[in-house]
């Protein structure tokens, strides 16, 4: 009984000390995505190219001669949730950096984790901007990155030109930022109030019919677009809504600023041929960088039997995941340590030549990435034909010009 | 384009027809011969051009060039590809030349498609209904004439007019002349400007009758457009109130399905199960699997007359076990019955998440269920929510017979409003309590399968309607099926009507206030009868 006891002590300290001694040997990295709840539909993916993105760099030797590790967590769309599992992270598994989160909300809840325990966040998304943290690496892109170019768009002679924009959103800080941003633009630009309606839902919504009907009114009264920021599942309901009830694109546009080629994954996409999206890398881009993106990413995908199989696509925030963790192997390299403080200085400038054709550069100075912006039509497929686009990269200005206040902003 | 003098045009395409006449005449019958159109290979470069695109299609459908509209169509569906050395069209998987028909082979990747955006998109749409009025049946020439005026252009009277010239159709006739009317809003003659208001009013054309008001300098024009603006918001509002209508019934219809299940177990039988949701959760994914298996089959469509029954068997199933498991053991535990029955709820959606993914899975909806019908020009009753509706009467009408027609529904309600003295005539009572959980069960996998057509189906698609489906049944008053009705229909029509000046988010707090403050005002909700529950509370 007692000898059964002390060898079960003894071999757990001998496991113990077995991981102990592996993680010398490893970079540890944690991976904060939603892998069930309303995000799952968008998140999941970016696990997903992230191990791959991660094999990668293995396959090549790893960093400073060590494997990197990945740390999966599942913080299941809740957002208290996300600060406990990245306080785990950082505490716990003691990672390098976290590559993760979607939601602003998820954002703006581990933000203080990460400046308390002075950690390192790779953000993948399109975000609202003004924010700006030493300890986010953000490469998504800034209003000026999608929003404004999307809606500049939408009022010329090519898109239709919009005079009334119908903003639709769920409810949380990225829509109801961004569509201040977007009214005080559109203000800027001699559209009335009454030009504007303003409508959100909450997560996971599902019931689209009067809001779709109200879309309908509201476009009588003259050349209307709306501008979706709905996120996660509830697109889907939406998106079959808008088929059902016959609003084409050619008559009412809408142009979303978090639908991708994943979320359209699964519906019929025939009666939403036209409908926009806005973002900085569509699968459907043609260069030797993207066909090679894709490659592996189906090479993954058929290798691991991921679900799905071979309707599987890459979208945007999954092609900024690709090059933000890149981009972090590159500036560790160059620190020749992972240390937060060292990493962030080299990470300065860094660049990389992303899939979507662009060499994109890390700013000096504010933590954003430069990209080129691109705006698709949905097509029957389920891919996003481009209509239009940047010639280069842009620079991101986080702190939007068209929020009072925000002139008198240095940026650190 | 446009400054070319329409008699030389029209004697350039009489000219064109001639000689393209002539050239058919002189072929040594070929297998298919091409039809004569001024898309020759000039035509077509321009047409896959940019720049030039706008000016050829409107030049093609100014000659009411029919026989371009293979190209046209490919052209608006994405299956125009530029080759290396030729332009080609995808015909249903097949590569040919776009000019000559003859198949090409062509290495894909080399291919790049012509795009089109939303505004060329419109032209093109115009284009080729204008084209369409000419040679499509009766009722494709309807549609094209509908396609015209929801979104008119110029260049397309003279197709409209050599249309109406030689339409046969009373139906389509009176639509073609109608859209000539609306075509000449730009006419300089009042006259014709009032007649096209006329039109546009009864078309409900608000848009481009606001239009028109901006540019307008004529009084009397002005005047009828105001009238006709007048009228139009009258007429959308009222089809606005039907709609609302409508969707608050889809919605009643909906919270109905979900609630019918848990109005046997909860409303009858008195167990508070939580495990309802996933009851809807196992429907929904059984529906899932059943259209798995009929991917690919050529009855895809049917794929749900098989899943009812599959998603009443699996539901069932699991309420089966759930009774033989938990239930059974508490009965008359109210609390201990709802804590064990949410442990099971946790059990069930982990073991979904872990056997299908914690992702959302697609259930697609079958072909005879997307779309809609057309109301009135702003009113589209989606064909699911339509179903849907029928559905759930459909359902309801089983429940109700189930209850009181057959001997089982005789046995539930036996047990029901008096178990001592139906055991003591030599009812079974376990037997009885498992069937009418079973069936229980059951329809809420039905309403599943239901849901699966409009909502997403993930692990956590019960906890949504947990709430909601408690709502409606203590609403309606336990242990009553009409109750439940009403009250499934007015918290849906209710939270529609609120939606628009609330909306989503507050109309749906504000359905709630009322539910709290209506049950405490009368506990008993809106029809009270005797049930097991009431009777031992």
């Amino acid at each position: 009984m007692n000898r059964g006891l002390w060898l079960a002590a003894l071999s757990c300290a001998v496991t113990l000390a077995a991981v102990d001694a592996r993680a010398e040997e490893t970079i540890k990295v944690g991976i904060l995505h939603s892998l069930s709840g309303t995000m799952a539909i968008s998140e999941t993916s970016l696990k997903d190219v992230a191990l791959m993105t991660i094999g990668e760099i293995n396959a090549r030797g790893g960093v400073l001669g060590k494997k990197v590790e990945p740390v999966v967590v599942d913080p299941a769309s809740n957002w208290p949730l996300f600060a406990e599992k990245a306080r785990q992270l950082l505490t716990k598994d003691k990672v390098a950096a976290v590559f993760g989160c979607w939601t602003s909300v998820s954002r703006k809840s581990v933000l203080p984790v990460f400046e308390e325990l002075n950690g390192l966040l790779f953000y993948p998304v399109q975000y609202e901007g003004e924010e700006l943290s030493q300890n986010v690496f953000y490469t998504g892109a800034a209003p000026n990155q999608q929003a404004i170019p999307a809606v500049e768009y939408l009022m010329s002679k090519e898109g239709g030109g919009a005079t009334r924009f119908f903003l639709l959103g769920t409810d949380y800080v990225y829509p109801r930022t961004t569509n201040k941003i977007l009214r005080a633009f559109l203000h800027s630009k001699g559209v009335n109030d009454k030009d504007i309606q303003e409508t959100y839902t909450p997560f996971g919504h599902s019931d689209y019919q009067t809001i779709v009907a109200q879309i309908k009114a509201f476009g009588a009264g003259g050349h209307t677009a709306v501008i979706s920021t709905i996120n996660g599942d509830s697109n889907v309901p939406f998106y079959k809504e808008l088929g059902n009830q016959g609003l084409k694109a050619t008559d009412i546009p809408v142009v979303a600023f978090s639908v991708g080629e994943e979320e359209l994954r699964g519906i019929d996409t025939k009666p939403l041929v036209g409908h926009l999206a806005a973002w900085n890398y569509f699968m459907s881009v043609k260069n030797p960088t993207n066909t090679a993106f894709i490659k592996q990413w189906k090479e993954y995908v058929k290798k691991n039997s991921l679900p799905g199989g071979d309707s599987r696509v890459t979208n945007d925030p999954m092609e900024a995941t690709y090059v933000g963790i890149h981009m972090w192997a590159q500036a560790v390299k160059k620190a020749g340590t992972i240390k937060v403080d060292a990493v962030r200085t080299a990470m300065s400038g860094q660049t990389f030549a992303a899939p979507s054709g662009f060499t994109l550069k890390m700013d000096e100075t504010n933590h954003h990435l430069w990209k080129p912006v691109m705006i698709g039509e949905v097509q029957a497929n389920g891919q996003f034909s481009v209509v239009w686009k940047t010639s280069k990269p842009i620079r991101a200005q986080p702190w939007s010009p068209y929020i009072p206040g925000n002139e008198k902003r240095a940026e650190r | 384009m446009r400054s070319v003098p329409s008699a030389e045009r029209r004697l350039l395409t009489l000219l064109m027809l001639l000689t393209a006449t002539a050239a058919r005449a002189g072929e040594a019958a070929p297998p298919e011969p091409r039809p004569p159109t001024t898309l020759d290979a000039a035509a077509l470069d321009r047409l896959v051009k940019p720049e030039s695109r706008e000016e050829t299609i409107a030049s093609l459908v100014e000659a009411t060039d029919v026989h371009a509209l293979p190209i046209l169509r490919a052209l608006l569906e994405g299956n125009l590809y530029l080759g290396p050395t030729a332009v080609l069209v995808d015909r249903e998987g097949a590569l040919q030349d776009a000019l000559t028909g003859a198949p090409a082979s062509v290495d894909r990747e080399q291919l790049e498609q012509v795009t089109i955006n939303n505004r060329l998109r419109r032209t093109l749409e115009r284009a080729v209904a204008a084209l369409s009025l000419l040679e499509d049946s009766p009722s494709g020439r309807l549609a094209a004439v509908r396609v015209l005026q929801d979104n008119p252009g110029p260049e397309v009277l003279p197709a409209v007019q050599k249309a109406l010239a030689q339409e046969r159709d009373r139906e389509v006739k009176e639509a073609l002349r109608a859209t000539a009317a609306m075509l000449a809003l730009a006419s300089p003659d009042p006259g014709q400007r009032l007649a096209a208001i006329e039109e546009l009013r009864k078309a409900h054309a608000k848009r481009r009758l606001l239009q028109q008001r901006e540019v307008e300098k004529d009084p009397t024009v002005l005047a009828a457009l105001d009238d006709a603006v007048r009228e139009v918001d009258l007429a959308l509002e009222r089809a606005a109130m039907v709609g609302l209508f409508f969707s608050g019934l889809s919605l009643g219809s909906i919270l109905l399905l979900a609630a019918l299940g848990l109005a046997i177990t909860f409303g009858l039988m008195g167990v508070i199960n939580m495990a309802h949701g996933e009851l809807l959760m196992v429907g929904a994914y059984a529906t899932w699997l059943v259209q798995g298996a009929f991917r690919g089959s050529r009855h895809f469509d049917w794929y749900l007359l098989a899943a009812l029954p599959a998603a009443f068997l699996a539901a069932a199933a699991v309420g089966a076990l759930l009774e033989i498991t938990v239930v059974r053991k508490l009965y008359g535990r109210p609390l201990e019955t709802l804590l064990a029955t949410w442990g099971a709820s946790l059990l069930i959606v982990q073991t979904v998440r872990v056997a299908f993914g914690a992702q959302n899975v697609e259930v697609s909806n079958p072909s005879w269920m997307s779309g809609g019908v057309t109301l009135l020009p702003d009113l589209v009753l989606p064909w699911n929510r339509i179903v849907i509706l029928l559905f759930s009467a459909g359902v309801l009408v089983g429940v109700w017979l189930l209850l009181t027609r057959t001997r089982l529904g005789l046995l539930v309600r036996a047990v029901t409003q008096d178990r001592q003295r139906a055991a003591g005539l030599g009812v079974r009572t376990p037997r009885v309590d498992l069937l009418a959980f079973a069936v229980g069960s059951g329809i809420a996998g039905l309403g599943g399968c239901a849901l699966s057509q409009i909502g997403n189906v993930g692990p956590e698609l019960g906890q949504g309607f947990i709430v909601d489906s408690f709502m409606v049944v203590v609403l309606g008053g336990v242990g009553q099926l009409a109750g439940t009705t009403i009250a499934a229909g007015s918290l849906g029509v209710v939270n529609k009507l609120l939606e628009p000046w609330a909306g989503a988010v507050m109309a749906k707090i504000v359905v709630l206030v009322f539910v709290i403050l209506f049950i405490q005002r009368r506990p008993q909700g809106l029809f009270a009868l005797r049930g097991r529950a009431l009777e031992e509370g």
